[in-house]
């Protein structure tokens, strides 16, 4: 399946639960505490990373180094708020944290970092780093014989960067259905719509093109992304195609640019952002 | 001295399996013999170093040692960022082996000239640059890594040439190695430029009756300040040579730490200026274009001594 999707977002059509407005309000509470942070980048995501720590990921967050459990690293770490929610949620890390992040000497930056956040894979920020990075950690499990797998999530507009399609070469090359590589794709860059900035369709076509296995989701649906992310490739890595919303549940943020980041998130942004949510 | 290195590579892979070997696109047979004893082992993964270096940064992570093997240039400018982030910021020990360093492709031209691969190398925090003088000293060099805890750089020159390296010196990374002791001028070496030192030196001893002493920084980060300042202290003054820009290299860094010392040392530079270098033929011949064949190194510090005794 390939669509034209521009700005398109009709293969959107799933609605919000309550755990998805829950860890919607924990995003805000972190903007709010933090006063800054990517807000469309991290709503059209949270639905992905829930499903992963809900339901997919093997992991121990009171041991974040078992070596057994599943890796998974946001290459779009500007999302990371995304993954902090999640991550918090779960217990990688007191959940007051969320409100402190970015603040001086705070444990969680605008970028997730290794070493200083529990359950944190990769320092990642700059794009196009983390699937490389991937295909490291999953050709490391196969020399060890391990049986855990790996995960990683890219934004639309990280596809722009050259190093994802040598990534995509070697990852197929080595047929390593261990990885699993995850698109947020809300069809929007920092710039505007992304077939207007880098046009990258038809997507699903180039990564069967690179030897791929590829699926396509609503982003949104939780039951879908169950069902792709529960289950690798069979004899490639697989790709999840995730179709989803920028700044997902709050109307006003919703495939609007100026809302890829906020530099500064004023007590009136919070208060209608609390009020967008409640609406639903 | 790349035979020698990846042969050394080879001897650690056999006995250590968190060894690893990952080639870009390297000539037809590298390390044939390590790839039908230990294939899970070696790697040849094409012109990607950007993914190559993740990839590598990945392994590491997952508790490996992967030693990186392609031209010197490629392995730093091309992939920089992937450098910093990947393996830089994580701290993890992946071996860079930069094939060419220096001038070694002089025909080749600038694209394939690494005269900054130290400089750019230096800024970034963690990383160690180690040149060996010769190949002997190489597979010392590689036998080191093995267990150096951070990220490594090895810059390769072309082989063949003269064995200026003692066996019976112990090699450390981050340890210099006095070759020769002289009070009235100090070298301070990196590669190959040693041995070119050592000539220097005794021309400098018999046609000017000059004593000099070389000083073999073959660690380049972290520099062995303690090494340097003693030299700085017996001689009051100190050339440093290298097959590099001017900028950014072993002479910046010998300048930015005799500048913190504050210690009354005059230090003169000698390298590659700071311009793409120009014209093909040899290594040599650009080598004696930038004024740094043995003769014009002697020449260069019986100046420079000429001068502060006037």
């Amino acid at each position: 399946m390939s669509i034209d999707l521009s700005a398109d977002t009709s293969m959107v059509r799933s609605g919000l639960d309550w755990r998805s407005i829950d860890l919607r309000q924990l995003v805000i509470d972190a903007l709010e505490g933090g006063g800054r942070g990517h807000v469309g980048s991290t709503l059209s995501l949270i639905e992905i990373i829930r499903v992963l720590y809900d339901d997919v990921l093997r992991y121990r967050a009171s041991e974040p180094n078992w070596a057994d459990r599943d890796r998974f690293i946001l290459s779009k770490g500007h999302g990371c708020l995304a993954l902090y929610v999640l991550l918090a949620n779960k217990g990688f890390f007191p959940i007051e944290e969320l409100r402190r992040q970015c603040r001086a000497e705070a444990m969680l930056g605008g970028h997730p970092e290794r070493g200083h956040i529990p359950g944190v894979e990769a320092s990642t920020g700059a794009l196009g780093h983390g699937l490389s990075i991937g295909i490291g950690m999953a050709i490391g499990a196969r020399l060890k014989r391990q049986t855990h797998r790996v995960f990683v999530a890219m934004g639309d507009g990280e596809l722009d960067e050259g190093s994802v399609w040598e990534a995509a070469l070697c990852a197929a090359k080595h047929r390593l259905t261990g990885l699993m590589a995850i698109v947020d794709y809300n069809k929007l860059q920092s710039y505007g719509p992304k077939s207007e900035v880098q046009n990258i369709e038809p997507l699903a076509d180039k990564w069967r093109a690179f030897g791929w296995e590829v699926e396509e989701c609503d982003g949104h649906d939780v039951a879908a992304l169950r069902t792709a992310l529960g289950t690798s490739g069979r004899q490639a890595p697989k790709i999840v195609i995730c179709h989803t919303i920028k700044g997902k549940g709050l109307a006003f943020a919703e495939q609007n640019p100026s809302w890829h980041h906020k530099a500064k998130v004023e007590a009136a942004d919070v208060a209608r952002m609390r009020a967008a949510l409640e609406e639903r | 001295m790349r035979q020698a290195a990846l042969k050394m590579v080879h001897e650690l892979a056999l006995d250590h399996p968190k060894v690893l070997f990952i080639g870009s696109d390297l000539g037809a047979g590298t390390l044939k013999d390590l790839r039908a004893e230990r294939p899970e082992q070696f790697f040849m993964e094409g012109v990607c170093e950007a993914n190559i270096i993740g990839m590598a940064a990945g392994l590491a992570m997952e508790g490996f040692v992967p030693y990186f093997n392609t031209i010197a240039t490629f392995i730093t400018r091309r992939c920089l960022e992937q450098v910093a982030i990947d393996i830089c910021l994580h701290n993890l020990p992946v071996r860079l082996l930069g094939s060419g360093g220096g001038l070694v492709y002089a025909p080749l031209g600038p694209t394939h000239l690494a005269f900054d691969d130290m400089a750019l190398l230096r800024t970034m925090p963690n990383m160690a640059i180690v040149a060996p003088s010769d190949a002997e000293e190489m597979r010392r060099a590689i036998a080191a890594s093995l267990d150096w805890p951070g990220p490594l750089y090895m810059r390769i020159a072309k082989g063949n040439d003269p064995v200026i390296s003692r066996p019976d010196t112990p090699f450390a990374i981050g340890r210099a190695i006095m070759l020769r002791d002289g009070s009235d001028v100090g070298f301070v070496s990196t590669g190959i430029m040693t041995g070119r030192c050592l000539a220097a030196a005794d021309r400098l001893a018999a046609e000017h009756g000059i004593e000099a002493s070389v000083l073999h920084m073959h660690t380049v980060k972290p520099l062995d300040e303690a090494a340097l300042l003693a030299l700085a202290n017996s001689t009051g003054t100190l050339v440093t040579v290298e097959e590099h820009s001017r900028n950014g290299g072993l002479g910046t860094a010998v300048l930015e730490t005799i500048g913190d010392s504050r210690l009354p040392v005059r230090v003169h530079r000698l390298g590659l200026p700071d311009r793409f270098p120009e014209g093909y033929g040899s290594q040599d011949h650009l080598l004696t274009k930038a004024g740094l064949d043995a003769t014009q190194i002697a020449a260069a510090a019986a100046t420079l001594l000429r001068e502060i005794r006037l």
